[in-house]
């Protein structure tokens, strides 16, 4: 039990950091480190309090706290990568409607330029 | 029949690495209605699509990166909304549909009354020629969509399809970009359009391989079937909101 929750505790930590550090590089956006720092700060509360452990394994049914941890630690990352599959829908989207739009304006260029210049040779 | 006047029609050619087969077709194309405007889109192909579509005499559409089939139809349907066109007709650039159709497709068009005109190879009854693993998923979808549409839809993925500007306008803003041909048919219906099928025929490939394979035949049957169901919730998600 203490081996796992340290475990967990060294790993949310490290999770902190590894955000942080991705945001001052700005490898990540601030905006999407939120979900990742908000998941990791639960995880570091939960494994470092017996007493939310109990009460998230009474909650759950789970018998076995250790075992409460891991599935709190599976629905909190499940909720980040929703959020993040609702932004990679939006952003594929919108990728999508820019490249058409660059396409579609490129071309209409392209015509009118080649209508002036055939209008310039009559 | 006579041709159609300018601005009238327009067909659009979506193409992806089709530079053996897609001259071919825009000459088709032409032959037919030598004056009719040509229009491939070039799903950003690493080969030199766009060159032999142009030195065929097609305008073409160049997508700044690969958006698959949907997404370049999508693009056509945009464009020949805003330049204007009444009626687009869909051929694809691998030459599996026969440009000697076009007119059919058109007449029935401008005569229908419908939004949208499918070419259908079974609508003469010929389902001999099919593969056996097309045909069985022909008719799979056939069965799924029969109540959804309230009519059979004998050939539902068939993307040998005309288009008049009401379909192109709600094309142009929700278009499937994965598959679009059979959640097209729902998108349709769910704005009450209607559909006509017209018997066409279907050659095999000019040039290149079908790249459908066992795995990818059951990913289409399950992305189809979910974005059949999306495409109802939509519609009756918005009629809750009234």
């Amino acid at each position: 039990m203490d081996r796992l929750t340290n475990f967990m505790t060294g790993f949310s930590l490290l999770l902190i950091l590894l955000v942080l550090r991705s945001v001052r590089r700005a490898h990540i956006r601030v905006e999407y480190s939120v979900s990742w720092l908000s998941a990791a700060l639960v995880l570091l509360a939960i494994s470092r309090s017996p007493w939310a452990l109990e009460q998230i394994a009474a909650l759950t049914g789970i018998a076995d706290a250790p075992l409460a941890l891991v599935f709190a630690v599976g629905c909190l990352f499940l909720i980040v990568f929703y959020r993040f599959s609702i932004v990679i829908s939006d952003l594929k989207d919108a990728n999508i409607a820019l490249a058409q739009r660059v396409a579609i304006l490129e071309y209409r260029l392209y015509e009118g330029h080649g209508r002036r210049q055939s209008q310039a040779a009559r | 029949m006579t041709p159609p006047a300018d601005a009238a029609l327009l067909v659009i050619v979506p193409a992806f690495n089709e530079e053996q087969a897609v001259g071919r077709v825009v000459r088709e194309i032409q032959a037919v209605w030598p004056a009719i405007p040509v229009l491939v889109i070039d799903d950003c192909s690493t080969d030199g699509t766009a060159r032999v579509a142009r030195d065929a005499g097609a305008a073409v559409l160049s997508l700044p990166h690969h958006l698959g089939l949907g997404g370049a139809v999508q693009a056509g349907y945009k464009l020949a909304y805003e330049l204007g066109y009444q009626y687009v007709i869909r051929v694809d650039g691998d030459g599996q549909h026969d440009p000697r159709d076009i007119p059919r497709l058109y007449e029935a068009l401008r005569t229908s009354g419908c939004q949208m005109v499918i070419g259908s190879r079974y609508l003469d009854g010929d389902e001999n020629r099919t593969s056996l693993l097309r045909l069985a998923g022909t008719k799979f979808f056939r069965l799924v969509l029969r109540p959804i549409l309230g009519k059979t839809v004998r050939d539902p993925t068939s993307g040998f399809v005309g288009v008049n500007r009401a379909a192109l306008e709600v094309f142009s803003k929700s278009f499937p970009l994965e598959y679009p041909e059979i959640e097209a048919l729902v998108v349709l219906q769910r704005r009450r359009f209607d559909f006509v099928e017209v018997p066409c025929r279907m050659r095999p490939r000019l040039a290149g391989k079908s790249t459908i394979t066992a795995v990818k035949s059951i990913y289409y049957i399950v992305h189809v079937l979910l974005g059949v169901f999306v495409n109802i919730l939509k519609f009756e998600h918005r009629l809750w909101k009234r």
